[in-house]
């Protein structure tokens, strides 16, 4: 068994290595061919629509939607599919046949490099894009962090070192890789990198539906698993693994629901539309006609990504139940006799032979909710003078995965897969995270470079100077993000979620106001950006019980609540989007009635003859 | 439906593949419009 394991270790170091010279090669053509600031902005505009829909796909999804989404589907079911749906309706065909068009006309129009150059040329306003780079400079870190959590939970379990050991290794791989070259070498190692990642996720989806049953049948199977839920999910509004949560306003059995839908779904599924390094993408290509060659490829990739990785997630329950190592406990609550559920106290056998009961980290018994398995009865515990058969149970995903959501897919991964699947899949993680922090990285550095550093010292002598320096400050705070909050409670999702939600609430009003309507005003969109901006962050620092509990300053405003609005309601479970997306949209649209239109020429300049 | 407890959740599972549908059939479609756009 070592000899097969240090076999794997070899071949897997093999493999790291070969991958990461061919990414460098990539990297190093791209870096040879980018000649202009608009072949390292914008990939010289001549993208090929294969690589563009495979770079934009591969630049979407990270280790944060795989590991991060994939473990919250374990815990939380399959209505995560909703997601899935938003990501490729609106993530790919809205954006692609609506959105993509004409940012892409007007990108080209106005020779804008980067996001906040577009929405600050098509507003005449250095503020704008001042405001706009500068947001990306400093919150981006936050959804890398989220990338670089995800890809290092599954790197130190595949490699056997621990997670601040992975963190440097994977940081070190991928920043040196991030300050090589400009969107061209990107986009290059991208479309290498999405191959990989389709490839693995389509094996993963075949090989766990043959292994659980079938499409159907293990559905089914999963449904059946419902009382199985732990109560403390029950609780929140948890009905099943293929059931929505329990839907309503006022009470907490309600606060799944609106975790889930807001927070998760509409969070992520929403935000895609005005990511900067997204909306860069259609900036890449000539015309309108390689946007339109995108769309098929783009469609199925990110079905194949988030659609299997939601699916195996919630699935995972599934194989964990019926060829999980079996548990070892007395029961404490029979949950249905019929089928075998119950609820273990989970024991060990103590140095003299005695079973003894298993206490978590807190000093509770640790508990379980298992189907036993049909095997005799290992033993007799006794607790006031009654007796406790000692008998087994498989369990569900998270108890596997040690109460970790986010160790749900890495653990899946190392106990249902071959071996040689582990590499399949470290290549196809390596390769998420990959190509999503460079294109983040890219975003953060020409954000301080181009868009805060040029507009205001109007010097572009020493950009790429700031761009790098930028980009390894952005790296250091990232860093430190993953190391202080890796043991938060899904904190890749939510993360990601908080990133995707303020660049909704902050540009998505401004972006699209500019591509649509002549008669958005620049005091609209410094006033729309403004206040999404201004209602995210107090909302994360007051309202939102998750991340104002973490961050502090409402406890001390309100001794020792978690958020402004605790016992109201749901509030404190709501998104911020749900609150700072309609008000912003409001602002933009009150604004531009009430301030001057702009100029004739100016609009010319913007829309063309058209 | 497929195993599927809550209509919900199945309609999302089936949306999924009939939106990835919606954007191959459209990709063919208009596989070769839109260069007249040609900056």
């Amino acid at each position: 068994m070592n000899i097969l394991a240090s076999t794997v270790d070899v071949w897997t170091m093999v493999s790291v290595v070969v991958y990461l010279l061919i990414v460098v090669y990539l990297g190093w053509l791209g870096f040879k061919r980018t000649k202009t600031a608009a072949d390292y902005m914008v990939a010289g505009r001549e993208a090929h629509p294969l690589i563009m829909a495979l770079s934009y796909g591969a630049t979407f999804i990270s280790t944060s939607a795989i590991v991060g989404f994939g473990g919250v589907a374990g815990l939380f079911g399959m209505s995560l599919l909703w997601l899935t749906m938003l990501n490729i309706f609106m993530g790919i065909f809205i954006a692609f046949v609506f959105i993509g068009g004409p940012t892409r006309r007007m990108g080209h129009r106005l020779d804008a490099h980067t996001f906040p150059e577009l929405l600050g040329r098509r507003f005449d306003s250095k503020f704008i894009q001042v405001f706009a780079g500068g947001t990306i400079f400093l919150f981006m870190p936050l959804y890398a962090a989220a990338v670089l959590i995800g890809g290092t939970k599954y790197f130190a379990t595949q490699l056997g070192v621990d997670y601040n050991a992975g963190l440097f290794i994977f940081s070190v791989i991928t920043a040196t890789y991030v300050l090589m070259g400009g969107l061209k070498g990107v986009m290059y190692t991208d479309a290498l990198q999405g191959g990989i990642m389709f490839v693995g996720m389509a094996i993963l989806m075949v090989w766990t539906y043959v292994k659980v049953g079938g499409v159907v049948p293990s559905h089914q199977y999963l449904t059946d698993m419902a009382p199985l839920v732990p109560s403390k999910l029950a609780a929140i509004g948890h009905q099943g693994w293929t059931a929505m949560p329990k839907f309503g306003w006022g009470g907490p059995q309600y606060n799944l629901w609106w975790t889930v839908v807001t927070t998760i779904v509409m969070g992520v599924g929403i935000g895609v539309l005005a990511q900067p390094q997204l909306a860069l993408r259609f900036m890449t290509v000539k015309s309108k006609r390689e946007l339109n060659r995108a769309v098929p490829t783009g469609g199925i990739f990110i079905l194949a990504m988030t659609g299997v990785a939601f699916t195996v997630g919630a699935l995972s329950n599934v194989y964990f139940n019926q060829h999980g190592d079996p548990l070892t406990g007395r029961v404490i609550k029979s949950i249905n006799e019929a089928k075998g559920f119950a609820v273990l106290q989970i024991v060990k056998k103590d140095e003299t032979g005695a079973w003894v009961d298993v206490v978590d980290a807190k000093g509770e018994g640790k508990k379980a909710p298992v189907t036993l398995t049909k095997d005799a009865a290992l033993g007799i515990k006794v607790i006031d003078n009654k007796e406790f058969p000692i008998v087994q149970g498989r369990s569900i995903s998270v108890v596997y995965a040690g109460g970790d959501a986010e160790q749900i897919i890495p653990t899946y991964i190392t106990k249902a897969m071959p071996k040689w699947f582990g590499i399949v899949f470290l290549l196809t993680l390596l390769s998420a995270a990959m190509s999503t922090l460079s294109s983040q990285f890219h975003a953060l550095g020409t954000g301080i470079g181009r868009d805060v550093y040029e507009q205001i010292t109007g010097k572009h002598n020493n950009t790429m100077f700031v761009v790098r320096i930028g980009i390894i400050i952005g790296f250091v705070i990232a860093m430190l993000w993953s190391y202080y909050s890796a043991q938060s409670s899904i904190i890749i999702a939510r993360a990601t979620a908080i990133f995707f939600g303020l660049c909704a609430s902050a540009f998505m009003p401004t972006f699209f106001g500019g591509l649509f309507f002549k008669r958005m005003t620049k005091a609209a969109a410094i006033s729309s950006m403004i206040v999404g901006f201004a209602i995210t962050t107090c909302w994360l620092l007051l309202v939102k019980a998750q991340e104002a509990g973490a961050l502090g300053l409402v406890e001390k405003l309100t001794n020792g609540k978690d958020s402004l609005l605790a016992g109201k309601a749901n509030w404190p479970v709501v998104d911020q989007l749900i609150v700072a997306l309609p008000v912003s949209i409001l602002v933009a649209i009150v604004v531009s009635l009430f301030t001057q239109p702009p100029s004739k020429e100016h609009l010319h300049k913007c829309f063309g003859e058209k | 439906m497929l195993g599927i407890q809550d209509k919900w959740v199945s309609l999302a599972y089936i949306l999924s593949i009939v939106s990835t549908l919606l954007c191959v059939i459209y990709g063919f479609i208009n596989w070769n419009k839109g260069d007249d756009e040609v900056d």
